[in-house]
């Protein structure tokens, strides 16, 4: 996959005509917006408060005053849904800015230097994709016990070799252009010709691959907090709220159906949005459809 | 092809051998005392310095990775802390639950998404091929364990169709055991499913602009022993690589969904091992599942002779 956007077509104003004519970059961007707004929100403001215990509420049917209805200790399900989605969002971003901050650098520098750094560098990765992120995260809450950091530091781990072979094979497919080989003749050495000639030149498909990580990230997290290895209570989670809700599917079945509409949602929506900046930002996979 | 095979065994081998060093350190540097641990807190100091030079803890660190390693290689795993009973028999008896579940639900997402992948592939851009890949795409986003609780709201609580949960044994009879198995079989199929149609619709859709499925069409194949036959077959590759990743995910993602339906697998055990600070079964359930996982790559690799002719008659 070779991208670039150094094309003459390829101006703001003609990626933006076709950012608005692309219908899942559209639906995806909307539901993402609405997503961060209402985890913004539940800074400033819940419908109820989700720390008040309310034992006479309790595992209430949805009605005009819990629109999801309530828990089994009478929180409204809204709110907690609604804090949830910080917890979901700073987990998979934070586990991001890790893979990218750490998987960038050594994918941009082992393609750069090839040979046997290259090799180590990829088998390393190897290694690192043996560990599905639940087993590392296992590990890691084996030694410092479960928490949304150890679910965080988990599922960044697993990102890394994932962004490291992205910015690879970016780079790789760059580095035999004309103008590095211009900018190299200048005298440029190889830290300066990433920086400034390769990194812009795979931004938009790492951006692409983090919106697709931002995605699993959430996925990662709600099953980390579901098997208790995430964030811990009283903080709500939307994995920690569908766990609450298994044992009560019979009387509270909103319980579950609730939080997990938020995962999906949330989910589909960065996924269509990843789908449509590969469209638009990817003339290769443009071509394709 | 053979260099291609041996290098990839021998990276799988290193691998394997990175990945166990990895395990036993961080075994190494967590808190506890396997030998306190195993005589209670009652136990005098000079108790638990026996113990512990008949485990072999004082050793030095290297000899005991080595014999540890050295025995895994014999599955010989040590001794449960808290069961008392080697680890491999405590493995044994869970393993059969895990594996038939991973394979049944990597058959189930294969039978599905190769069928809807080749029908959505030979009907770009129509409505079928619309509706396939939204369904698709709503299936990536869908949780497996969420989706499994839907399925036991529907039919285990409401149509009383199979047990909600828990696994009666092979010993209560084939069909039994397996219609405990169906419902966590299906909830980790669907998910994988989705993003296998999708792979393999983009890929037959790469093969079908060749010029080789125009020759076979224009002497006269007809089009659907072209799509099944000559496209379907050079489209595996990329299907495969998936596969193989997606064998990775499902044996973590039994872990989960053995929790869901209360089954006693691999993964209800590691959760047990690990509320008991039972820490051999840990490391010995998390280095079979990393060796797994290296194992099923290299398999997918050497898949790769079998399905493409091209890399067959590189020898």
């Amino acid at each position: 996959m070779t991208m670039r956007i150094d094309l003459p077509e390829e101006t703001i104003a003609g990626v933006l005509a076709k950012a608005f004519g692309n219908r899942s970059f559209l639906i995806g961007l909307a539901i993402t917006l609405l997503i961060v707004a209402v985890a913004l929100i539940s800074f400033f403001w819940t419908p109820y408060d989700v720390t008040r215990l309310v034992i006479a509420d309790k595992t209430q049917a949805p009605s005009w005053a819990h629109w999801f209805g309530t828990d089994h200790f009478g929180r409204d399900i809204l709110s907690m849904i609604m804090v949830g989605a910080r917890n979901s969002i700073a987990v998979a971003l934070v586990a991001v800015g890790i893979g990218m901050g750490i998987g960038v650098p050594l994918g941009a520098f082992a393609a750069a230097r090839g040979g046997i750094v290259d090799e180590a560098l990829m088998r390393v990765n190897d290694l690192v994709f043996a560990f599905p992120a639940l087993l590392s995260a296992i590990m890691i809450t084996a030694i410092f016990g479960p928490g949304a950091v150890n679910a965080i530091i988990a599922i960044g781990i697993f990102n890394i070799p994932v962004f490291a072979r992205v910015a690879r094979a970016g780079a790789l497919a760059i580095w035999p252009r004309e103008f590095i080989l211009a900018a190299r003749a200048a005298g440029k050495g190889m830290t300066r010709i990433t920086v400034e000639h390769i990194l812009p030149n795979i931004a938009t498909l790492l951006l692409v691959q983090g919106t697709i990580q931002f995605a699993l990230g959430i996925l990662a997290e709600a099953g980390l907090s579901y098997v208790g290895l995430g964030a811990q209570p009283p903080m709500p989670s939307w994995g920690r709220m569908l766990f609450d809700a298994q044992t009560r599917m019979v009387i509270a079945p909103w319980m579950a159906i609730f939080p997990g509409m938020a995962i999906v949602i949330t989910v589909l929506g960065l996924n269509l949005l990843g789908d449509g900046l590969a469209d638009i930002l990817d003339p290769k996979s443009r071509r394709r459809r | 092809m053979t260099a291609f095979l041996v290098k990839r065994l021998i990276i799988a081998a290193l691998t394997l051998v990175l990945a166990s060093m990895v395990v036993f350190a961080v075994m190494e540097v967590l808190p506890g005392d396997a030998a306190r641990l195993m005589l209670g807190l009652n136990a005098s100091a000079d108790q638990v310095e026996v113990l512990r030079n008949q485990m072999g803890l004082n050793a030095p660190l290297v000899l005991r990775y080595l014999h540890w390693a050295g025995g895994l290689l014999s599955l010989d795993f040590g001794r449960s802390y808290t069961y008392s009973v080697p680890v491999i028999d405590l493995v044994r008896e869970r393993v059969v639950v895990s594996l038939p579940l991973a394979l049944i639900a990597l058959a189930l997402s294969t039978v599905i998404a190769i069928p809807v992948g080749v029908f959505s592939a030979s009907r770009q851009g129509r409505t079928g091929d619309t509706l396939a890949m939204g369904a698709a795409q709503l299936g990536v986003a869908v949780p497996n364990f969420w989706f499994a609780l839907m399925l036991i709201y529907l039919f285990a609580v409401w149509l009383r169709l199979v047990p909600a949960g828990g696994f009666p044994g092979w010993g209560a009879g084939i069909w039994t055991a397996l219609k405990s198995l169906i419902l966590p079989a299906v909830a980790l199929a669907l998910p994988q499913a989705a993003i296998l149609g999708r792979v393999a619709r983009s890929a037959l859709i790469e093969v079908l602009n060749e010029d080789y499925i125009r020759t076979a069409r224009a002497k006269g194949l007809p089009y659907r022993a072209v799509l099944w036959r000559h496209a379907l077959r050079n489209a595996m590759i990329p299907v495969l690589t998936i596969l193989g990743l997606q064998f990775a995910f499902l044996l973590a993602g039994t872990i989960i969904i053995e929790n869901v339906f209360y089954l006693p697998g691999l993964g209800r055990l590691i959760f047990q091992a690990i509320t008991q600070r039972d820490l051999i079964v840990v490391e010995s359930i998390v280095m079979l599942l990393v060796a797994a996982v290296i194992l099923i790559n290299l398999l997918v690799d050497f898949s790769y002779a079998i399905v493409d002719p091209r890399l067959r008659a590189r020898q």
